[in-house]
C-alpha cells in the first residue's frame, strides 16, 4: 500500500553511520518529510558536531557545519537572514543538552522560527562512548564504567520537559524510533514542526530515541529491546507542547 | 558627504551599516556597548536584523550562520569577549566565511580592567582561534580612519573568505570627532552566490559550508590561506609613515597611542630633535617593509610605544630591525592611559640620554 | 514488489524482524561492501505495506505501487 522511494534529500552513497544505528533513520525520516513537502531545495540542514557531523556525508540539500553546541546559533543567522527558507538543525545530546544548553534554551525562548532535530541515543558516539548528559542511572559508558551514578553525576537531562515549560516553543515532542509506530509518529511529528515553521508559528523540537549499537555494546535488534525496557520509561514519548491545541 | 559629531562606536556602527552590514549579533561587554545599542534600532531601519545573543559565543556562531547566507554581518566585543569569540572566529576562517568583527579593547588579561588598553595585540594577530589561520586587522587611530575602515571592512572580507578584525581600544570607541559619512553601499550578493546558502534562484546545485575537510583537502586549504596572507603582504599594507626622512629615532605606535606620541613627536622636533613615526593601520599585514627599508646608518633607536606592559608589537619589530638598532619600549597598562607627558619624556629620555 | 539495494544495506536486520509477514530472511551472499543483506523468501506474500522501508535506516529499500 504504501509506496516508498529513497528520498532526494540523500546523496546517492551508503551514510557513515554504523549498521543499525538510528542516526541515519533520523536523518531518513526528515528527508523524506522534506521530499513529501516538496522542500529539497529550499530545505538547510545546520549540522552540529559529534555522529551528527556524518550528516555531511549523507545530506545532497544545502547545508553548514556549525561548531559544538552552537547549531541553533548558527540556525539564528540564517533564519533571520532567509526567513523563507525551511531552516533546521540536526543535533546530538552531547551537543544539545550539554555544550550547547544555552545556544538551544535561548534559541527556544526566543521563539526562533526554525527546527531542531535531537537525536538522543545516551552517549558520545564518536568520542568513543563517554557518559553524555542523557546517559541513563546505571548506563556503564566509558567514563561511568560502574555505570552512571546520580551522586556524582545527577540525572539525565530531560529536554522536552525543559524546553516545554518556555512560552514561545510551538511544537515540542519525543519519539522512538525503535517500533513501526514509533517511527511512523516521528514521521507526522517531524512533518507538522516543518509546517509549523514555514507556516512561522515559531521554534519547533522534535527528540527522537535512538541508539548506539557500537557504544551500547549490543546487535542492533537488541538496542531495541534496551530502548523499550530502559530508555522509554525515562524518556516518555508523547507531544509536550503544541500551541494549535492549547489555543 | 555627510558630515556628523559622533562618538566612536556608534559612527563605526553607522559605517558599518552604510558598508552593507545587515546583520549583527552581540553580547553586553564594556567598552563597547554604544555599538549593539546603536544598532538595534538602526539596523531594522534598513531592513537587517539585530540578535542580542545569549553570549558572546552564540553571537559569533549567529553571524557564522549570517555570513553564510552571504549577508553582511558583523559582532562586536572587547577583549574577554573576544576570547569567547576566539572558536567561532576560526570557525569561520575554516568555512570561508567572511565577517567583520570589532575589538573595543580594554585592560587584561582576564576580567581586567574596563579601561582603554591595548593589550590584545598579540590575540588580534597571531592567534585570533585555535588552527593557524590569520585575519586581517584593521586599527585606526581617528574616528575618520575607523568609519573608513568598517564601511570597506567587508570588500576584504568577501574578496578573501576569511573573518577581518578591527582592533580599537576604548578611548576611540568612547571620545567623540566629526566624522565624514560615506553613501549608502547598494547592496547585491554577487560576492557570495557562487558559493553562499541564500535563496536557491534556480540554482540547482547544492551548497555546503563546511568547517570540517578531509586531510587533503584542508591542506590545500590552509596552503591556499598562506598564499592570500602573503598577497595581503603584498597588496594590502597600510602604514603612515611621519617624519622618516631625517629621522634619528623612529617611533612605532598605532590606534590612540600613535595620536599620544605624535603630539610628543612634534613637540621635540620643535626642540631640534629628529623624531619621526611608523604608524601600522593594518596589524596584520604588518607594516614590514616600512622598517626594514629604515637607513639604519641614520637611525639610532626605535621606540616601541604602546598602552600595555610589556610591549606586544616589539616581536614584530624586531624581526625587521634585525638588531641594525636598539629597540626601545614605553607604555602604560591595565587601562591607565598614555598622556602626553608621560610619552614625551619617555621618548625625550632616550633621545636625549640615549638610555632605556 | 519491494526492492532492496545491497549498496546501501550494512544488514541491520531491521527489515527482517519487523516484517509481518515474515518473508525476509539475512541472505547467505555479501554485497560489494562486505554486509551480508536480507533477501525476500516469498514475493508473492508481499503485500507492500512498506514496515522494511520505513524501518531501513539507509533507505535501501524501495516499495512499488501496487498493481
Amino acid at each position: 500500500m504504501a509506496a516508498y522511494k529513497r528520498p532526494k534529500s540523500l546523496k546517492e552513497m551508503p551514510t557513515a553511520y554504523c549498521p543499525g544505528c538510528l542516526h541515519a533513520l533520523a536523518t531518513r525520516l526528515v528527508a523524506d518529510v522534506i521530499g513529501e513537502l516538496g522542500q529539497e531545495s529550499n530545505a538547510v540542514n545546520v549540522i552540529s558536531v559529534g555522529c551528527s557531523a556524518l550528516n555531511l556525508y549523507s545530506w545532497a540539500g544545502d547545508d553548514i557545519g556549525a561548531a559544538h553546541g552552537r547549531a541553533p546559533a548558527v540556525a539564528t543567522g540564517i533564519k533571520r537572514c532567509m526567513p523563507d527558507r525551511l531552516v533546521f538543525t540536526y543535533q546530538g545530546d552531547g551537543d544539545l543538552a550539554a555544550i550547547g544548553l544555552a545556544e538551544i534554551m535561548s534559541a527556544a525562548n526566543r521563539g526562533e522560527n526554525f527546527t531542531v532535530i535531537f537525536a538522543n541515543n545516551q552517549t558520545y558516539g564518536m568520542t568513543g562512548g563517554q557518559m553524555a548528559p542523557t546517559t541513563l542511572i546505571g548506563q556503564k559508558s566509558t567514563t561511568t564504567p560502574f555505570g552512571r551514578d546520580a551522586l556524582s553525576t545527577g540525572y539525565p537531562m530531560q529536554m522536552c520537559e525543559l524546553i516545554s515549560v518556555l512560552k514561545a516553543p510551538a511544537f515540542v515532542a519525543r519519539y522512538a524510533l525503535n517500533t513501526p509506530k514509533g517511527v511512523m509518529d516521528a514521521k507526522k511529528g517531524i512533518k507538522k514542526a516543518f509546517q509549523y515553521q514555514l507556516e512561522g508559528k515559531g521554534f519547533t523540537f522534535i527528540e527522537l530515541l535512538t541508539n548506539c549499537p557500537t557504544n551500547w555494546g549490543m546487535s542492533p535488534l537488541k538496542t531495541f529491546e534496551y530502548m523499550e525496557t530502559n530508555t522509554i520509561p525515562y524518556f516518555k514519548p508523547g507531544i509536550f507542547k503544541d500551541v494549535e491545541v492549547q489555543e | 558627504m555627510e558630515k556628523r559629531f559622533m562618538k566612536g562606536c556608534e559612527a563605526i556602527a553607522e559605517a558599518a551599516v552604510r558598508g552593507g552590514c545587515r546583520f549583527f549579533a552581540g553580547y553586553p561587554i564594556t567598552p563597547q556597548n554604544e555599538i549593539p545599542e546603536y544598532l538595534s534600532w538602526r539596523l531594522p531601519e534598513v531592513g537587517g536584523s539585530f540578535v542580542q545573543g545569549e553570549s558572546e559565543v552564540a553571537s559569533i556562531n549567529m553571524v557564522y550562520g549570517a555570513a553564510a547566507t552571504g549577508t553582511r554581518a558583523l559582532t562586536s566585543s572587547s577583549g574577554p569577549g573576544i576570547s569567547l569569540k576566539a572558536e567561532g572566529i576560526s570557525y569561520l576562517a575554516s568555512a570561508q566565511l567572511p565577517a567583520v568583527i570589532v575589538n573595543i579593547s580594554r585592560g587584561g588579561p582576564g576580567l581586567g580592567s574596563i579601561q582603554p588598553a591595548q593589550s590584545d595585540y598579540l590575540q588580534a594577530t597571531k592567534a585570533l582561534g585555535h588552527g593557524g589561520f590569520r585575519t586581517m586587522v584593521f586599527a585606526p587611530a581617528t574616528l575618520q580612519e575607523a568609519v573608513d575602515l568598517t564601511y570597506n571592512a567587508w570588500e576584504y572580507a568577501e574578496r578573501d573568505r576569511n573573518p577581518v578584525l578591527i582592533l580599537m581600544d576604548g578611548c576611540l570607541g568612547a571620545i567623540m570627532e566629526e566624522v565624514e559619512l560615506p553613501e549608502m553601499k547598494e547592496l547585491t550578493y554577487k560576492n557570495t552566490e557562487s558559493w553562499d546558502i541564500s535563496k536557491r534562484n534556480g540554482r540547482e546545485e547544492s551548497h555546503m559550508i563546511t568547517p570540517i575537510l578531509p586531510e587533503a583537502m584542508l591542506e590545500k586549504l590552509n596552503a591556499y590561506k598562506g598564499m592570500t596572507y602573503k598577497m595581503w603582504e603584498k597588496n594590502d599594507v597600510k602604514v603612515e609613515e611621519y617624519l622618516l626622512d631625517d629621522a634619528e629615532y623612529v617611533v612605532v605606535a598605532y590606534g590612540i597611542a600613535a595620536r599620544v606620541a605624535k603630539e610628543a613627536i612634534n613637540t621635540l622636533r620643535e626642540e631640534g630633535c629628529k623624531v619621526g613615526m611608523i604608524r601600522p593601520i593594518t596589524l596584520y599585514p604588518f607594516p614590514k617593509a616600512s622598517l626594514d627599508k629604515l637607513d639604519y646608518t641614520a637611525v639610532k633607536g626605535i621606540i616601541d610605544i604602546e598602552m600595555t606592559i610589556p610591549a606586544q608589537m616589539r616581536d614584530d619589530i624586531e624581526l625587521q630591525v634585525k638588531g641594525r638598532c636598539p629597540v626601545y619600549e614605553y607604555g602604560r597598562s591595565g587601562g591607565i592611559l598614555l598622556d602626553d607627558e608621560g610619552v614625551y619624556e619617555a621618548i625625550s629620555a632616550i633621545v636625549k640620554g640615549g638610555n632605556q | 514488489m519491494i526492492t532492496i539495494n545491497s549498496l546501501y544495506c550494512k544488514g541491520c536486520g531491521y527489515c527482517i524482524a519487523f516484517c509481518p509477514k515474515h518473508i525476509l530472511e539475512m541472505g547467505k551472499e555479501r554485497s560489494v561492501r562486505g554486509f551480508f543483506y536480507p533477501v525476500q523468501i516469498d514475493e508473492s506474500a508481499c503485500n507492500g505495506c512498506g514496515i522494511c522501508a520505513l524501518m531501513c535506516p539507509e533507505a535501501a529499500i524501495e516499495v512499488a505501487d501496487k498493481k
